[in-house]
């Protein structure tokens, strides 16, 4: 037997279970934001592993899931810039990155 | 076992070791280090789907850009100069772990008890037309305004990119 698609989806969801884990367990705002990473990092294996398993035709040529995997590549470098330079300028300011000691926002 | 399944399956564990060693290090720097072979791994992983293009991209703008901004990142919120305990867990890591636990369980049994709708068996062979190759299809995609394309999408994602570019800028210059 070969490559199946289930071989794809069960990477996907333990690459998207361990970066979660690093997104909820995780103090320091940076690697928080690592685990964010691996989590999109995992949406877009398995994407990518149903556009390669897709072959109803015409659909299949459109390759939507690899265009959605580079949009998703997009917003993520968006995204990782914004949240760098958000918590670069929390630092500047709280001289922390402790996502558990940044409580202005809270009542 | 044939080749593809043997490199999937040494890709995919260098993949699932070092984004375990990621969440696990307590140097951040080392986490940090270890999100660069993730990013490089999954890259592999499109490569044995077929998919060039992203492959590329994801070692240019993953392994080059986002990597580098977290490093310089790391080193402009430097708390001391040891860095051994600088990757903390915070209290309720184990809640943490049981709700990760939760969902992924979630995740594999939606996998392995619903049916697909695309075929679970086969390749990326009959994806593109003969003679057209991932790179010229998915360019085709992107940018052709007259054919199927996504052209729409991708000016509103530019458009995403100089937002974020000038948000950034704002938010983190010295005021």
């Amino acid at each position: 037997m070969g490559l199946t698609l289930n071989h794809f989806l069960v990477l996907g969801a333990v690459l998207f279970c361990i970066g979660l884990y690093g997104a909820l367990a995780k103090r320091n705002a940076i690697a928080v934001l690592m685990g964010i990473e691996i989590m999109l990092n995992a949406v877009n294996v398995t994407l990518v592993g149903f556009s390669f398993f897709n072959q109803v035709k015409p659909y299949s040529t459109y390759l939507t899931g690899q265009i959605f995997a580079i949009f998703i590549i997009t917003v993520a470098a968006a995204e990782a810039a914004v949240a760098l330079a958000m918590i670069i300028a929390i630092y500047r300011k709280r001289s922390t990155v402790d996502v558990g000691e940044i409580n202005m926002m809270k009542w | 076992m044939d080749l593809a399944t043997f490199i999937f399956w040494i890709v995919a564990i260098i993949l699932v070791g070092s984004a375990l060693l990621v969440v696990t290090q307590s140097n951040i720097v080392h986490s940090a280090l270890a999100l660069i072979v993730v990013f490089a791994m999954a890259s592999g992983i499109y490569l044995l789907l077929n998919a060039e293009f992203i492959a590329i991209v994801q070692i240019l703008i993953y392994a080059g850009a986002v990597a580098v901004l977290i490093l310089f990142a790391l080193m402009l919120t430097r708390t001391s100069n040891i860095q051994v305990r600088s990757n903390p867990n915070s209290r309720q890591w184990w809640l943490a772990l049981v709700i990760c636990a939760l969902v992924g369980a979630g995740i594999i049994f939606a996998v392995t008890f619903s049916p697909h709708a695309v075929a679970n068996q086969g390749n990326g062979s009959g994806q593109v037309p003969a003679n057209v190759n991932n790179v010229v299809r998915i360019g085709q995609l992107l940018y052709s305004p007259t054919t199927y394309s996504y052209v729409l999408p991708f000016e509103i994602a530019s458009l995403v990119l100089l937002v974020a570019i000038v948000g950034a800028i704002v938010i983190g210059r010295e005021d």
